[in-house]
């Protein structure tokens, strides 16, 4: 490690190189950034990346399909309904299965709870990172209301594996739709106490406006997606452009700015959770009758052939790409995760840029470094 | 006597602890050790260590729901100089092995092991196919409790630092030399 940083100190010689993380509260995780400086500006920016990666894609090699959910949700763990739906939507539509609505509404709403509690979540660590300490608890003690009905209907608080191919695993809790409506209604109210707290919050503004600019050019040319793409202009909502589940039967606007800088990747996010709730509340009263999940076969075999399916998580583009030989067990999965892709930007955006907004800018990202590693 | 705002007699299990204390010191170590443990346990400061989904979790015990301020584990401390306990939490692979075994080396003493999580215990659903992932994280340092779970309810953390807080209370200066004596010789 040491030789490794002199070599690039001698490099650039009027430069000196720092090592930020792994263990570091701001890269949320075990990032781990080398970062060049001259002075108190920010030169360089080199990612390191592996020290959380637990071989998930050779992993499902060796599992069936089923199986592969519960390695998708320690993907992205704050995405982890999401994650799981796109494997089950890949494996359906390798089957050619037909899913009933009422799957598919829940799908939905379940995948819309997650982006706001993961958007929670995010402003709790964001407005930490920037040093206001109080919208950690004000964006938990959100979150938890969330989490309640989760665990409700899956048993589990984070980490659900809600979804399997062919449906879901139980059907929803008879309180449902009614804890559902009591939460929206309660976040309503609160939203605008997060923008009181931190969105016209001059000091927040002063630090993230106008830095990091991310043009629209670039934002393309690196693949950035999800609400930091959005927030550069770039429309690739997959819920808009190629609608899965229930989306197709929903009105929803994607939230779009043109800044680009970290304040309007922040605003972005906060009024995804709005439109989120306009999605619920659109599908939360006519949850059509039907079955749970369509029965599949015990062993369930993909025919040979190359599979994709994209869905929208909450950090951005999700891809699964599953290769099949015809066996019970992939040949090959790869996935296309939306944090890897954005991390690719981090060093063109922070450049020539103060360290401590390097940590403003890599919270605007949304980082979550198992889903880089995998 | 029970651990601040929890009966004595919820704890059934580990009779032992407690037991292992009543056998015989003197009445002037005793008294020094209960001054000192009693400091020691009710203020652990954990280090924000997360690598990965238990570190969620353990971020809500810390938050409004849960609380672990009650118990006196308020403040996160980012450096490993300052913190008395370290929560692993979440997977720990091969390339991440050093920097924690580093992370504990630095911690001063006393210090203490919270392995939270099956991964941190045992790889959890790494154990098999995964080439990368250490099988539990006793491997690189020594655990004082385990928490399981994958990844384990926010309250499940706090019944494993009341298990850490009671295991404290049962300290001993001269047993805190044999504890060090057998973690160096791992």
């Amino acid at each position: 490690m040491e030789e490794e940083l002199k070599d690039i100190a001698l490099d650039e010689q009027q430069e000196y190189v720092i090592n930020m993380g792994p263990q570091h509260p701001s890269t949320h995780g075990v990032l781990r950034l080398v970062v060049s400086l001259k002075g108190e500006i920010v030169k360089n920016v080199q990612p390191h990346l592996g020290y959380i990666h637990r071989g998930i894609e050779k992993m499902c090699e060796s599992i069936t399909y089923p199986q592969i959910i519960h390695l998708t949700d320690r993907m992205d763990y704050l995405s982890a309904h999401i994650n799981n739906e796109a494997v089950c939507l890949a494996v359906e539509k390798a089957l050619d299965t037909e899913i009933p609505d009422r799957i598919k509404v829940i799908r939905t709403i379940m995948s819309e709870l997650t982006r706001i509690q993961s958007h929670q979540l995010w402003w709790a660590s964001f407005g930490m990172d920037l040093g206001g300490l109080t919208c950690f608890f004000y964006g938990l003690r959100d979150r938890e209301k969330v989490l309640d009905i989760f665990e409700e209907t899956c048993g589990g608080r984070m980490i659900v594996s809600y979804n399997c191919p062919g449906g879901l695993m139980y059907d929803i809790h008879p309180n449902f739709q009614k804890r559902v409506k009591d939460f929206i209604k309660y976040f309503r109210k609160i939203i605008p106490e997060y923008d009181q707290l931190l969105s016209g919050n001059v000091i927040f503004m002063e630090r993230s406006k106008g830095i990091g600019r991310l043009s629209l050019e670039d934002a393309i040319s690196y693949g950035v997606t999800g609400p930091s793409g959005r927030a550069s202009g770039f429309s690739c909502d997959v819920r808009k452009h190629e609608p899965y589940s229930a989306y197709d039967r929903v009105k929803f606007n994607e939230v779009l700015r043109h800044d680009g800088d970290t304040y309007s990747r922040y605003m972005v996010r906060i009024d995804e959770m709005r439109e989120s709730m306009n999605i619920i509340e659109q599908l939360i009263d006519n949850i059509p009758e039907g079955p749970y999940a369509v029965k599949m076969k015990p062993i369930i075999r993909l025919p040979e052939g190359e599979y994709y399916q994209r869905v929208e998580t909450a950090r951005g583009e999700l891809g699964v790409f599953i290769i099949s030989d015809g066996n019970k067990n992939p040949y090959r999965v790869k996935f296309r995760s939306p944090n890897f892709v954005n991390l690719g930007a981090l060093n063109h955006i922070s450049k020539d840029f103060k360290i401590a907004d390097l940590v403003a800018i890599g919270g605007s990202l949304d980082l979550v470094i198992p889903d880089i590693d995998r | 006597m029970g651990i601040k705002g929890i009966k004595k007699e919820e704890f059934k299990d580990n009779e032992s602890l407690e037991l292992l204390k009543e056998s015989g010191s003197n009445v002037l170590l005793t008294s020094i050790d209960d001054v000192i443990n009693w400091g020691r346990k009710n203020s652990l400061w954990p280090l924000t260590f997360a690598t990965s989904c238990c570190g969620i979790e353990m971020m809500a015990a810390g938050a409004p729901r849960h609380d672990f301020a009650r118990f006196g584990m308020e403040v996160y401390r980012a450096s490993p100089r300052q913190a008395d306990v370290i929560v692993v939490a979440g997977t720990i692979v091969n390339k991440m092995a050093p920097v924690l075994k580093r992370l504990y080396d630095q911690m001063s003493e006393p210090k203490y092991v919270v392995a939270m999580g099956a991964c941190a215990i045992s790889g959890g659903p790494f154990f098999l196919n995964s080439y990368s992932v250490i099988k539990g994280v006793e491997h690189v340092i020594p655990v004082d409790v385990y928490v399981p779970g994958c990844p384990p309810r926010p309250e499940a953390l706090l019944y494993g630092m009341l298990q850490l807080q009671r295991m404290i209370q049962t300290e001993s200066i001269k047993s805190r030399k044999n504890r060090n004596l057998s973690h160096d010789s791992k």
